[in-house]
Order: structure tokens, then sequence, then C-alpha cells
């Protein structure tokens, strides 16, 4: 298929895998960061591991959108639901999340509708198709999914459709990966950039880890080669001693990011003063409400929502996974009480979390498996 | 206080096991739990337990096996296989294979077929990749109030083709209608029955280390049809649902090769979840290979698009076969000789270790683990 088996040659990736392995230094360990779950998922789904030297270790960011709703957030989308004449819509993603009283699934088996949509807009065509329903659509994810939804609101806006509003959760990047920086129980080397987020922010939003706190940042792409492509940059930065922002995946993100779709955001969102990330705990202005402007697509607004704040479930170590100080095995329930079918956190939920992916990828002994396969390709 | 510090016994010096090894420590400590039984948890049916993943499994064991445990039904297979009197005399049949599914997919019509000929290939399936050879099928309809009397002829005219086209009959049937509302337009169910011959002895378990895995074509074709057809995601591919009868394929493949230790059709759940019963019952592990799977380019790309593996996703007329290695070029110029097997290919291995995981040698050329999905596969948002 083109556009997408050059970017999984494996003759490419061996290359650069004895490139990369050229530039570790004896004797040191090189921790790096993918900040994006898009990322996450690449690396076990293809099995990039496989390719590194031992001294390098990737750490799984916060970069998953669903696994860093708490779980309050789950029960007030829930609460939203059991309104009359509500249909609520969110990303297929968010349906396994639980809440404390069970996920979107539970809900729906209990008589809420929640729908699984692909874009916001599909949201807009349900309102549109059925009038007498007050259509919410929970709106999760960065920057990334952000523009999606503000160009949603103003469309609805400017058809007049009236039955339909949003619950806004967007979290926005920077100011989590500022407090992955400052939390005093990390030791980073360097950072996989989320290529998808900047596409709409660009790259300059990132300098400040390079210069303030003197970390290599490569914005990478999600091709399994854009991975590795920018694990060899983030190495021959630390190789050169050097601490900058490269943008890896320049086919896509613009230095300056989407101007278009920043407008959008701003038009129909705000900062919040703060927001409660899984795991991570309030973080100063790291989300993102409806502006006063748009108060009539605002559900948090329209609709009474309880805001009740639910703890993180004590044995859940999330909030480690994310910033990378454990990694998913470490943490005590994985894999015997929090799995795929009984989450306890939100990093086992998406296939983009940590955990998750582990899980369902990567929980394999290298040693156990045999080291080729005799099948020849027999495609006739 | 002092005099309890005192008498604390100084801290046993705790040996610190390399990373490996404590990571090797929790990935065995979790297949011993992966082993044990699985506990239904929810208070209420999800839609996860009809996605053919591990709720669904969960289900089964949990309320329908434990409550009409008995040796037939036990093997979960596709088919359940009946002991008769008489059976193993010389040149008749060793049993009798009984099966039945439901239908209830939504659009009723889509691209290279109809909720019809879908009820009667699927049964006529289950009941090849028995090793059986399918007779008689019955169907029964639970149809809502309004539905269109053309849409019913149009589903029975597709039945009677179907049923023609694999040699069967449909002998017995029920019709029920209920409120509207109560349904979707049309539920089918059939059940079926063949005949397996002395010596055919066909299952998951059977399959050792040294057995090849092969496909009978592209996979996910009817998935990503269905998925496409739903029309709620504005994309459209030139693609075409692959319901098609095996019993053929099947006869042709087990007449030219003695060596075919299990057959299934990879239905909901796909290949994945095949694979996943065999390295379950068989206590081994399978090895596949990526780039060796047929894929078609339009179900790869919507499957991209989308963020769901075409491992996952339904095939209407594809089965895997597990084969005696020695056997497997034989088995795949077997498939290849019938039309519906021509895309035929070998995908992988079964393997001593790991035990009872699916693994997946990526084109990319890393290792991954392919396991059951909890339900449905779910899009990832970006």
């Amino acid at each position: 298929m083109r556009f997408v088996d050059e970017f999984r040659d494996a003759d490419k990736a061996h290359a650069l895998a004895a490139r990369i392995a050229a530039l570790c230094e004896p004797g040191r360990q090189y921790k790096l960061m993918e900040v994006c779950g898009g990322h996450t998922h690449t690396i076990y789904k293809h099995g990039l591991e496989d390719y590194l030297p031992e001294c390098i270790t990737l750490v799984h960011g916060p970069g998953c959108p669903v696994c860093v709703i708490p779980m309050g957030r789950v029960d007030d989308a829930i609460h939203l639901a059991s309104q009359p004449d509500v249909v609520m819509t969110s990303f297929g993603d968010m349906m396994r999340v639980p809440g404390s009283n069970g996920a979107f699934f539970d809900a729906n088996a209990r008589g809420t509708t929640i729908k699984m949509v692909y874009s916001p807009l599909d949201s807009l065509k349900i309102a549109k198709a059925n009038p007498d329903k007050r259509v919410v659509f929970m709106a999760i994810g960065f920057e990334t999914t952000a523009p999606s939804t503000a160009m949603t609101v103003l469309r609805a806006r400017a058809q007049g459709i009236k039955n339909f509003s949003v619950f806004c959760n967007h979290v926005t990047i920077i100011p989590a990966i500022k407090a992955i920086l400052d939390s005093p129980d990390l030791r980073l080397d360097g950072f996989i950039g989320p290529g998808h987020v900047s596409t709409v922010i660009g790259c300059r939003p990132y300098e400040f880890i390079a210069r303030s706190y003197g970390k290599p940042v490569v914005v990478a792409g999600f091709e399994p080669l854009d991975i590795l492509q920018s694990i060899y940059m983030l190495m021959l930065q630390l190789h050169e001693g050097r601490s900058e922002v490269e943008n890896q995946y320049s086919r896509v993100v613009p230095w300056n990011g989407n101007p278009v779709a920043l407008k959008a955001i701003g038009e129909t969102m705000e900062l919040r003063p703060y927001f409660e990330w899984r795991g991570l705990g309030f973080i100063s202005h790291s989300a993102l409400k409806m502006r006063g402007a748009y108060a009539d697509f605002d559900a948090e607004l329209l609709f009474e929502v309880p805001g009740v704040r639910v703890a993180d479930p004590k044995a859940c170590q999330c909030g480690e996974v994310l910033k990378g100080v454990l990694k998913p095995w470490e943490c005590k329930v994985f894999g015997t009480a929090c799995t795929p079918e009984t989450p306890i956190g939100t990093c086992m939920v998406s296939p983009e979390g940590a955990c998750a992916a582990y899980y369902n990828y990567g929980r394999l002994s290298r040693q156990r498996v045999p080291e080729a396969i005799s099948i020849e390709p027999s495609r006739p | 206080m002092t005099q309890q510090l005192a008498s604390t016994p100084p801290p046993r010096p705790r040996r610190v096991l390399p990373t490996g090894e404590r990571e090797q420590q929790v990935l065995d400590r979790i297949e011993r739990a992966r082993r044990r039984r699985p506990k239904l948890r929810e208070e209420r049916i999800t839609m996860s337990h009809g996605a053919g993943g591990k709720a669904t499994h969960t289900l089964i064991e949990a309320i329908f096996l434990d409550a009409f445990r008995n040796p037939l039904l036990e093997p979960l297979e596709d088919a359940a296989r009946l002991p008769m009197n008489g059976a193993g005399e010389a040149g008749g049949a060793a049993a009798v294979a009984l099966t039945t599914d439901s239908f209830v997919v939504s659009p009723l019509f889509f691209p290279g077929g109809n909720i019809g000929d879908l009820a009667v290939n699927g049964t006529v399936n289950d009941l090849a990749v028995a090793g059986a050879t399918p007779l008689y099928l019955s169907a029964g309809f639970i149809l809502e109030e309004g539905f269109p009397i053309a849409d019913l002829t149009r589903i029975a005219e597709s039945m009677r083709d179907a049923a023609d086209a694999a040699g069967v009959a449909v002998v017995t049937g029920d019709t029920k209608v209920v409120e509207r509302g109560k349904a979707d337009g049309c539920y089918i169910n059939t059940a079926g029955v063949g005949t397996v011959a002395a010596g055919v002895d066909l299952g998951v378990a059977n399959a050792r280390p040294g057995d090849k895995v092969l496909v009978s074509g592209p996979i996910g074709d009817h998935g990503v049809t269905i998925m496409l057809a739903r029309g709620e995601l504005d994309i459209e591919a030139d693609v075409e649902s692959d319901t098609a009868p095996l019993a053929e394929l099947v006869a042709g493949l087990l007449g030219a090769v003695p060596g075919v230790r299990a057959l299934r059709d990879a239905t909901r759940g796909g290949v994945a979840t095949i694979l996943n019963e065999v390295a379950k019952a068989a206590d081994v592990g399978v090895l596949i290979a990526e780039n060796a799977i047929p894929v078609r380019d339009q179900v790869r790309g919507a499957a991209e698009l989308l963020g769901i593996d075409p491992l996952y996703v339904a095939c209407e007329g594809r089965l895997v076969a597990v084969v005696d290695g020695d056997q497997a070029a034989q088995a795949l110029a077997a498939l290849r000789a019938h039309p519906l097997g021509a895309q035929a290919a070998i995908i992988g291995e079964v393997t001593a270790e790991p035990v009872g995981l699916v693994t997946i040698k990526t084109a990319f050329g890393g290792t991954r683990i392919v396991d059951l999905l909890v339900g449905d596969p779910l899009p990832r948002i970006c």
C-alpha cells in the first residue's frame, strides 16, 4: 500500500538501528519519553523496541487523551447522558473508560444512549436528524481534536442548531509536559514530540524544553520508521551535546502550526483556571472550556453537572506510569487485578494507554518466541 | 517507641533481581491469572458480550457452559459432533454434526450479499469446518411489524440461491412477528445438520508444534464492507462481503490432505480470535508473519483509517486451517485449486512456546502479541 509501506520498511529500520546503536556511549543509559499515546501504540504494534539497544528505554508519556480523564468526569458524562431526551456521543476510546459506577457501555446497558462517533460533525448530523433529542458531544483530546470540536460548534451556530452542545474535556499538552519536567522523581534525556498535536500548535511551544530544561525534542510522525528516525535524531543531539527542537514530521507539521485551527479554538474556547488530570492531579491552565459567547453550546451550563471529584483507586499507579516513573509491568495491579477486561486505571483502557499497549502487544518474554519464522511471503 | 524500635528485627536484605527477571516474574504471574476461570462481573449484558472477544467467551463459560455442561458441548467447536446408532459401520457416516447461528446484521442488504445468504452460508460453513457434509437447514425468522414484504422476498430468494449453491435444503422453519421498535427489521436464526465421514476428526485442540497455519483468502472483507455500508463513516471503498459457502473448498482440502488438524471459519473476532482459540485449546504457541497474510489494499486502507486491525475483522467466506507441517504445500495447492481459495496463503506456524499466546512477526521486523480483544475493536481517536 503506497504511503504506508514505505514507512514500515524493515531494511531501512535495520540500517537506522545500527546508526542508533553506534551513538550509544558505553555505560550510559538513555531514557526517552514519547509524549503521545499514538506513538506508544505504534511502538508496540510494530514491535519497534526490538530494534533498540538495551541502553535505550522508551518512557510512555501522558499524551493519551482518554487516559488522563479523571473518574469524576466520566461520572459527570454518564449523569448528563441520563437526563431526559439526551443522546450523548463520544469517541470510541471513551466507551470502556471506567467511572466510579461503570463505563459508558455499562451505562448503556442501564438505559442511557451513548453513541460512538468518528467525528464531532457526526454528532451534529445526529442532532439534525433527531430534533426532539438533546445531543451532547463529550469532547476529549488534546489540541489535535479541539479544532474539530471548535469547527463543529461554529457550524452548529451558523446553521442555527439548538439541540447540540459540547461537554468539553479538551486538554492542552504543554502544561502536562511542564508538570512532568518539574516532577522531582524523574530522569529523562529527551522527548519524542507529539506529531498530531504539533500539526496544530507547531514546534515553537516546545522551545522552552530545550532552552530552560536542556532536553532535546524531536517532533515525530506516527509510522514506525518516523519514530526510529526521531530516536536517531535525539541520540545524535545527545551525542553532540545539543538540545534543540527538531521536526522529523515536516511532511505534515509546519513550524508555526495551523493558524486557522488555532483561531477556531481561540474563537470558541478559553483556558480553564485548572483541570484535574488522572494520575497527575490538578494542573493549572491545562484544559479548555467553551467561551461565554458560546454558552448556548456548553453542556456544563445547559445541564446540571454534579462535578463530584472521585479519588483514583488506591491500588492504581497510573500517575507514576504517566510520568514514566514506573514501567507498566511495575505497577502493583498490572495484569492481575487490572486488565483490559477489568481496567482499574485508564492507562489500561485505550489502546494508546501505556498499560493496555504493553498488555496487548508487548507482554512477551522475548526469549520464548522463536527468533525467525520459516514462512516465505506466499502472496500469489 | 524506642523499645518497639529496638525489638524490630533487622530488615532482611532483599535480593534485588535484575529488571529482566523481575519483568519475567510479573509476566508469569499474569499468565497464571489468565488461566484462572474467568469471572463474569457485569450485572447486565453490554454490547461487548456479543463481539466474539474475551467478554463473549466469559459469558459463554460463566452462563451457558455452566448451565448446559455436557461432553458434546464442552469442546465449544463450531458444530457439535453427535454419535449415532450404527455409526462407524463400513461405508456409513461416523457422526452427525449439528450447529446453529443467529443473524442480526445491520444493514440487511450490503455490497456482496444480504442477511439471507449470510444466514445460509454461516451455518453451512460452521458444518463444513467441522468436517461435515452439510445436508439440511432450519430457518427461523423474527420480523418487525412494518417490514416490507418485498425485502423479505429478496431475502428468501437469496437464501434459496445460497442453499442451492451449497447443496443443502431448508426443511423446517418458524416465523414470529414483533411490534414495531422491538426488532431491527429482520433477524434470522438457522440451524444445520450434516454427516461426518469416518476418520475425520477436526478440532483446534489437535494442533501441535510444527504444524502450519493457512488462510483461504484475503481477510477482513466482510467486516469492513459492513462498517462502510452503515454509511456513518463517509468512507467509500470498492470492497464486497466475501460471504460464500465453504463446503466444497473443505471437501477438496480434506480429500487431498490427510494431515488437516483443524478448520475454523474466521467470522466474528476474525483470524486473530481463532488463532487464540488454537493456542489456548492445544497448549501451544502460534507465530504468524504479517507480510504473509493476504489483505486487500482497500481493506487495509479502510482499517488503517479507522484504527482497527484486519486480523480482528470478520470474514464470512474464509477459513483458517491448521495442517501437519509436512503437508502444508499440498494443503496450499488444494485450497488454491478452488476459486474460493485462489488467494490462499500459509501465514504462520504452531510452536511449542510461548504456550497459549499468538505472536506476530510484524512487516516492520518486530514481534508483538496478538491477543483476544475484550469486545468490538474500538477506533482510536487520533
